[in-house]
């Protein structure tokens, strides 16, 4: 690629790609802020008018807003630090020598090909349901009175949910970089008189730093936009206990009609997602520099 | 102190005997190359001492005490491997002081320790910096430097050079000899590279198909291989094999010459006659390809250059005193 006419070849075959991926991204966003402008409520069609940021006024001063930017923020970190903390281990188990490990290994993974409201309604019916449910069963059989999940602890129920979801995908972005630990590394420490303990410390969580951070920026990006767990059980309540920022920009668009709210809902979770990935990355990005 | 000495050390992996039962008496203090064709068992035999494999059959003893159901880091080895097995994320310092922290010494004195291994190393103004950081040569250093500064009774080395370049290998060849002169400290060294083996140790250990071939001084070897193997893996060029009539006038079944044992003389008379298919002039030598007919294709190695060219006529002649003899099996048969 070092010669002028290999340069423009290249842009001018490029140029269709980017000019598409450009217009899918400018479009809605260029509209999203001339509604976020919009006194435009579908329940009153017609008396459409621009009203300058009243819209961003309204959606920021919202009690809701500051409840649900702290359930998004409580959602996130909850699931990051289960799916982790739970997945070191697992892959550390995954990553031994067992008969039937590839059956194991298959059904570890599976919940994540379950679709989210599959699984939020699975967890809802089947298993939190505090008359029909398993876990209520459960606490009977020991004499415990079940426990009505998404009225007494709502968020940790959701966050529960999601989490089971997202474990396999941790337990399977740390598998494989356990997989590529050098055996003679394992070893030089085991000759060094690492014991195991030791040698997961000092030799194998180091080596897992770079996966850990491929997941928290994966994840991280994925956990922000939260909605059909929340819509399938709770619907953001009790009140607005599992209310997240998607959560609440889907009820100011289609359960109070307010376009031009939502819209400005939209930019400000757009903010708010580039500010948490700012962060992210200053924090846990320096990781991934080889 | 450091003698290890082999019993009959067998290894198996489920049905595959690789180690088909091996008795060895290493010296305290010396330098012993274990040395064979790929597969042949020698890194599993380095393994076995290191106590990174679990014999299946025999003793390892090690200054007498035998240490088959001792973990590794309680045998008082220390181990260079071939992808040198740095620990990326920790600092040269911290690679080398790896070892003591585990150990539980005191900081001070880990500090006095990495320090006086990095000032023998010359890895003194690296201290700092991740191994990513450093070139090939520095760390094998640190990897060596990990090694010796446990103070072990001996080095095991796992082929530890064949990731360098050819002029570093031979630079570091040296250091590792003078190293462990200096050291004093017994150490076993795989590597399949005869010449590192004839060139450092004290001893080799010839091993093929997971059995020792040969014991002995690299001379020892040279000059009186026991059996076929050892004679055409020892020396470079190989050895010339002949067989037939010629080996019968002998009294065995195959005679080796080696290639500088062979004299060359142009249309000469006497000895076994041929063709020079290729030449190759390296200045201090001249090695021959010579098509010699009944005698098949012989290696001759002129020290200094002879002008010759390929489909030139020579004639080869044996140094009769330099001729070794193998019977039936292999075996070298001495007069």
């Amino acid at each position: 690629m070092a010669t002028q006419q290999t340069q423009l070849l290249a842009r001018t075959l490029l140029t269709p790609a980017v000019a598409l991926l450009f217009i899918w991204m400018i479009v809605p966003l260029a509209l999203t802020i001339y509604f976020a402008t919009l006194h435009y409520n579908l329940l009153d069609p017609g008396s459409e008018s621009f009203v300058g940021l009243e819209n961003f006024r309204y959606f920021l001063t919202d009690p809701a807003f500051l409840a649900s930017l702290q359930n998004t923020l409580v959602l996130v970190g909850s699931v990051l630090a289960i799916t982790i903390i739970l997945g070191v281990p697992l892959a550390l188990l995954l990553d031994q020598q067992v008969v039937g490990l590839s059956i194991v290994r298959l059904m570890v993974i599976a919940p994540f090909f379950v679709m989210p409201t599959v699984s939020a309604l699975v967890w809802k019916n089947l298993l939190m349901h505090p008359v029909s449910g398993l876990f209520a069963w459960i606490a009977h059989l020991f004499g415990l009175p079940a426990i009505d999940w998404f009225n007494d602890a709502p968020l940790f129920a959701v966050i529960l949910i999601i989490s089971w979801q997202w474990l396999p995908f941790a337990t399977l972005i740390l598998l494989t970089a356990l997989q590529s630990l050098d055996e003679e590394q394992k070893e030089a420490a085991e000759m060094d008189g690492a014991s195991a303990i030791s040698t997961f410390i000092y030799i194998t969580l180091p080596h897992l730093a770079r996966p850990i951070t491929v997941v928290i920026l994966i994840e991280t990006i994925f956990l922000l936009t939260v909605f059909a767990e929340i819509f399938v059980t709770t619907g953001g309540g009790p009140g607005l206990q599992t209310t997240n920022i998607a959560f609440l920009i889907y009820s100011q668009a289609l359960i109070q009609y307010d376009v031009g709210s939502a819209s400005a809902g939209g930019l400000v979770a757009v903010v708010l997602a580039n500010i948490v990935a700012f962060f992210l990355v200053r924090i846990v990005g320096r990781n991934l520099e080889a | 102190m450091g003698q290890i000495t082999l019993q009959g050390v067998q290894k198996s992996f489920g049905p595959v005997h690789i180690i088909k039962g091996a008795d060895l008496d290493i010296a305290d203090g010396s330098f012993v190359v274990f040395v064979g064709p790929s597969g042949c068992g020698k890194t599993t035999l380095l393994r076995l001492i290191a106590g990174l494999e679990d014999v299946t059959g025999g003793a390892i003893l090690i200054d007498g005490r035998n240490v088959v159901d001792v973990p590794p880091a309680k045998r008082g080895l220390s181990m260079v491997f071939q992808s040198y097995a740095l620990y990326p994320h920790m600092s040269v310092r911290g690679n080398i002081a790896f070892g003591l922290k585990m150990a539980g010494i005191a900081k001070d004195e880990i500090n006095r320790k990495v320090e006086a291994a990095a000032a023998t190393l010359n890895l003194t103004p690296y201290l700092d910096r991740k191994p990513r950081e450093l070139s090939g040569g520095q760390r094998q250093r640190v990897a060596i430097g990990r090694a010796i500064v446990r103070e072990p009774k001996a080095f095991l080395f796992d082929e530890p050079l064949s990731n360098l370049d050819a002029a570093l290998r031979v630079q570091m060849r040296l250091e590792v000899t003078r190293l462990q002169k200096q050291l004093g400290t017994t150490a076993i060294y795989v590597t399949h590279d005869q010449v590192e083996a004839m060139t450092m140790a004290d001893k080799i250990v010839v091993l093929n198909g997971g059995k020792i071939e040969q014991y002995g001084s690299p001379l020892e070897l040279y000059e009186k291989p026991a059996n076929l193997f050892v004679a055409g893996f020892i020396g470079s060029p190989k050895m010339n094999f002949v067989t037939g009539e010629l080996a019968k006038q002998q009294g065995a079944t195959t005679i080796g010459v080696r290639p500088e044992h062979l004299k060359v003389e142009r249309d000469g008379q006497g000895g076994w006659h041929g063709t020079v298919s290729v030449a190759e002039h390296l200045g201090s030598d001249t090695f021959l390809y010579v098509d010699a007919g009944p005698q098949g294709m012989l290696t001759a190695r002129y020290i200094g250059e002879l002008d010759l060219h390929p489909g030139d006529k020579v004639s080869l002649i044996p140094d009769p005193a330099r001729i070794h003899r193998f019977d039936d099996s292999g075996k070298s048969i001495h007069a």
